[in-house]
């Protein structure tokens, strides 16, 4: 496993409020859902855990909630190991997609469940129902059943549940995919200020990638039950650790081109449908380290230049947004470039014959074979 | 009006079914109570009005008949029905061979009242039975035994409706989200509180429907009396409707049995209704 696959932050455990350590989970029928996985998540952190369906991103959630025990491997809330810890005696709670509140228990009974389930003297869980429903504007609805609310409503109310606890960490399972665009945008932004203000520690797992950038402190993710890279957003948009990461983080996915290295005594030049481009100095000499013949070169469509440069293309459609435009451009060999240009830039036509280019900074360049990243 | 003309048209057919196999008999049944049937055959019948009615209702034998009939569903409904959940919810794991649990406790539903009453008639015979082969001596034998009796025939009842209260319980249980279960097992339910704060609640309108329907079935038992009590001893297992059987079939009193059967209509339509509006209002029905 590679330095930026692992999730280590501090191998002591102090300040890490949730661990997996080598976790692996195999199903009864032989297919391997997960790992070995390490992933460790900070107090106050929130991490994401993104990645395609069926990449293992739930599977390790329900690991962690004790749905679902671990093949092998140590799960460690705070510090302690609860892998044969029941669930309800883990000091965690969850958010499920599909809120999993109690149809026949009112808003009030729905958010005092945890409490109750504790043996929380009544007084004083009638306090703490108070204020997570003040927190999250539910107060007129304490009342009603979950029928009787609409998703964006049934969604307070499952976060109101989670939180009346105050666990050492909050599980969160695609909690905003069954609410329409407009209700998620807000939500997700009102998410994060609760976040913030409980200074909560957040696993959360989603397969939209606006998600994880905007909500965690870490991205993690994973693809067939492997790590692939954990990071902050930033850090793991510029510098995407393999081409899966690229080509998933990013929206449209960064552009790639199959090239062959060409090395001769003063440089190295990639061959590319149609044009031969030399490489910057570091990033040629990275690549003649690795000793690959061929190489995947990335690059993001925004930095993707209609400039007259040395990448000869056709373009084939103009997409519009509004505030942008995605120019879809066709390399001689068919491969698809797309340039993301802002709106005021004077347009280019289907049909018309450019030349693209790429500022060598932004330029990332992969092991073909490998599809790991080639560090400069 | 063409429209309502075409509707009565299409429903002729099921009125006309219902109306000679259903409403007349049940309209004539009120009548025969109406008229005493004479000691001897051939002799006129004599119309007595409501003499017999009160008579009948007021006998020894039917209230009698109506207490054995309602210990038999106290017997066995409530037993029956959490026996089937507990099973239900046993079987409710994602084990490996659960399948093989499963066709066991639903299998009894492939057994008619016959075979289960042979099954336990044989098993609490005092001669051949497995009471013998453990040693016991059983004298009088327990289906001759005015304390053993009733109760003999409610195990039989509970035994062979076991399959289809299993299969009842265990669709209402698959019809409750996982999710709902995993929620409250972080919320920190343990096995008995999720069972007592999320599965029964929301399997209320399955054990609502299985009191319902089982009442009625138990109010109108039948073969298993008739194979393994008659009746008996001394008339300890006289449910209503074996009452009402052999008045008619062993006494040729069509007018009393006509009156019992009404009687036996009155109870259930009661207990029904009671029960209606006594359950429903704890069951709760997700929208």
């Amino acid at each position: 496993m590679t330095e930026a696959a692992r999730g280590d932050v501090d191998v002591d455990g102090a300040g890490i409020a949730v661990s997996l350590r080598e976790v692996t989970k195999t199903y009864d029928n032989g297919v391997m859902a997960l790992g070995p996985i390490d992933l460790q998540v900070r107090k106050g952190e929130l991490v994401s855990l993104l990645g395609p369906s069926g990449c293992g991103k739930s599977t390790a959630l329900r690991i962690i909630a004790g749905l679902e025990a671990p093949t092998s491997g140590t799960v460690r809330i705070g510090s302690r190991v609860v892998n044969d810890v029941e669930a309800k005696d883990r000091d965690v709670s969850m958010v499920f997609q599909t809120y999993a509140l109690y149809p026949h228990m009112s808003v009030q009974r729905n958010i005092e469940f945890p409490l109750k389930s504790r043996g929380m003297p009544r007084d004083e869980r009638a306090t703490r129902v108070r204020e997570a429903a003040r927190g999250l504007g539910l107060e007129g609805l304490l009342d009603r059943k979950p029928a009787q609310l609409s998703g964006g409503q049934r969604q307070r109310v499952a976060l109101a549940r989670a939180i009346v606890r105050r666990p050492a960490a909050f599980l969160m399972d695609e909690p905003l995919s069954n609410l329409d665009a407009k209700l998620r945008v807000q939500t997700r932004a009102e998410l994060i200020e609760l976040h913030r203000r409980l200074a909560a520690t957040v696993v959360y797992v989603t397969h939209d990638q606006v998600e994880a950038m905007t909500m965690g402190d870490r991205i993690a993710i994973l693809d067939r039950g492997v790590l692939q890279q954990i990071g902050p957003p930033q850090a793991v948009y510029d510098e995407p650790a393999n081409l899966f990461v690229a080509q998933f983080i990013g929206s449209p996915s960064m552009n790639t081109i199959g090239a062959r290295v060409v090395a001769d005594s003063e440089a190295v030049a990639v061959e590319l449908p149609g044009a031969r481009i030399m490489l910057p100095a570091p990033t040629g000499a990275a690549v003649a380290r690795a000793g690959a013949d061929d190489v995947v070169l990335g690059v993001r469509p925004e930095h993707v230049r209609i400039d007259g440069g040395q990448l000869p293309a056709t373009v084939s459609v103009v997409e519009s947004l509004g505030h942008e435009r995605h120019v879809v451009c066709r390399l001689d060999d068919g491969t698809m470039v797309i340039v993301r240009e802002a709106a005021d830039a004077s347009p280019a036509r289907a049909g018309d014959a450019v030349g693209l280019s790429v500022p060598s900074e932004h330029l990332h360049v992969f092991d073909a074979g490998s599809g790991r990243r080639v560090a400069v | 009006m063409r429209e309502a003309g075409l509707a009565y048209a299409l429903v002729l057919p099921s009125l006309v079914v219902f109306g000679a196999f259903i409403f007349y008999p049940f309209v004539r049944n009120f009548y025969l109570g109406f008229f005493r049937t004479p000691p001897f055959p051939g002799l006129p019948k004599k119309g007595v009005g409501l003499t017999q009615y009160r008579e009948v209702l007021t006998s020894h034998d039917f209230l009698n008949s109506v207490k054995v009939t309602v210990l038999f569903a106290v017997y066995t409904v409530p037993t029956g029905i959490a026996a089937g959940l507990g099973l239900a919810v046993l079987a409710h794991q994602k084990l490996r061979g659960i399948g093989i649990y499963r066709t066991i406790f639903s299998s009894t539903v492939a057994t008619s009242v016959a075979v289960a009453s042979v099954i336990f008639g044989t098993l609490l015979n005092p001669n051949v039975g497995l009471l013998p082969w453990l040693g016991l001596q059983t004298n009088p034998s327990i289906l001759q035994n005015p304390s053993w009796a009733l109760l003999a025939v409610a195990i039989t009842t509970i035994w062979q409706n076991l399959g289809l209260s299993f299969i009842l319980m265990s669709s209402g249980l698959q019809a409750i989200p996982d999710e709902l279960l995993e929620a409250a097992q972080i919320d920190g339910a343990g096995a008995w509180s999720r069972f007592r704060n999320v599965i029964v609640p929301l399997l209320s309108p399955t054990i609502f429907f299985a009191v319902v329907v089982g009442s009625i079935f138990a109010f109108q038992s039948f073969g298993q009396i008739e194979l393994l009590t008659q009746g008996g001893p001394t008339k300890h297992t006289n449910v209503l409707t074996y009452f009402i059987y052999t008045t008619l079939q062993q006494q040729q009193d069509d007018g009393k049995a006509a009156v019992l059967a009404i009687a036996l209509f009155g109870i259930t339509l009661l207990l029904t209704l009671v029960q209606m509006r006594l359950l429903e209002r704890r069951v709760f029905y997700a929208r």
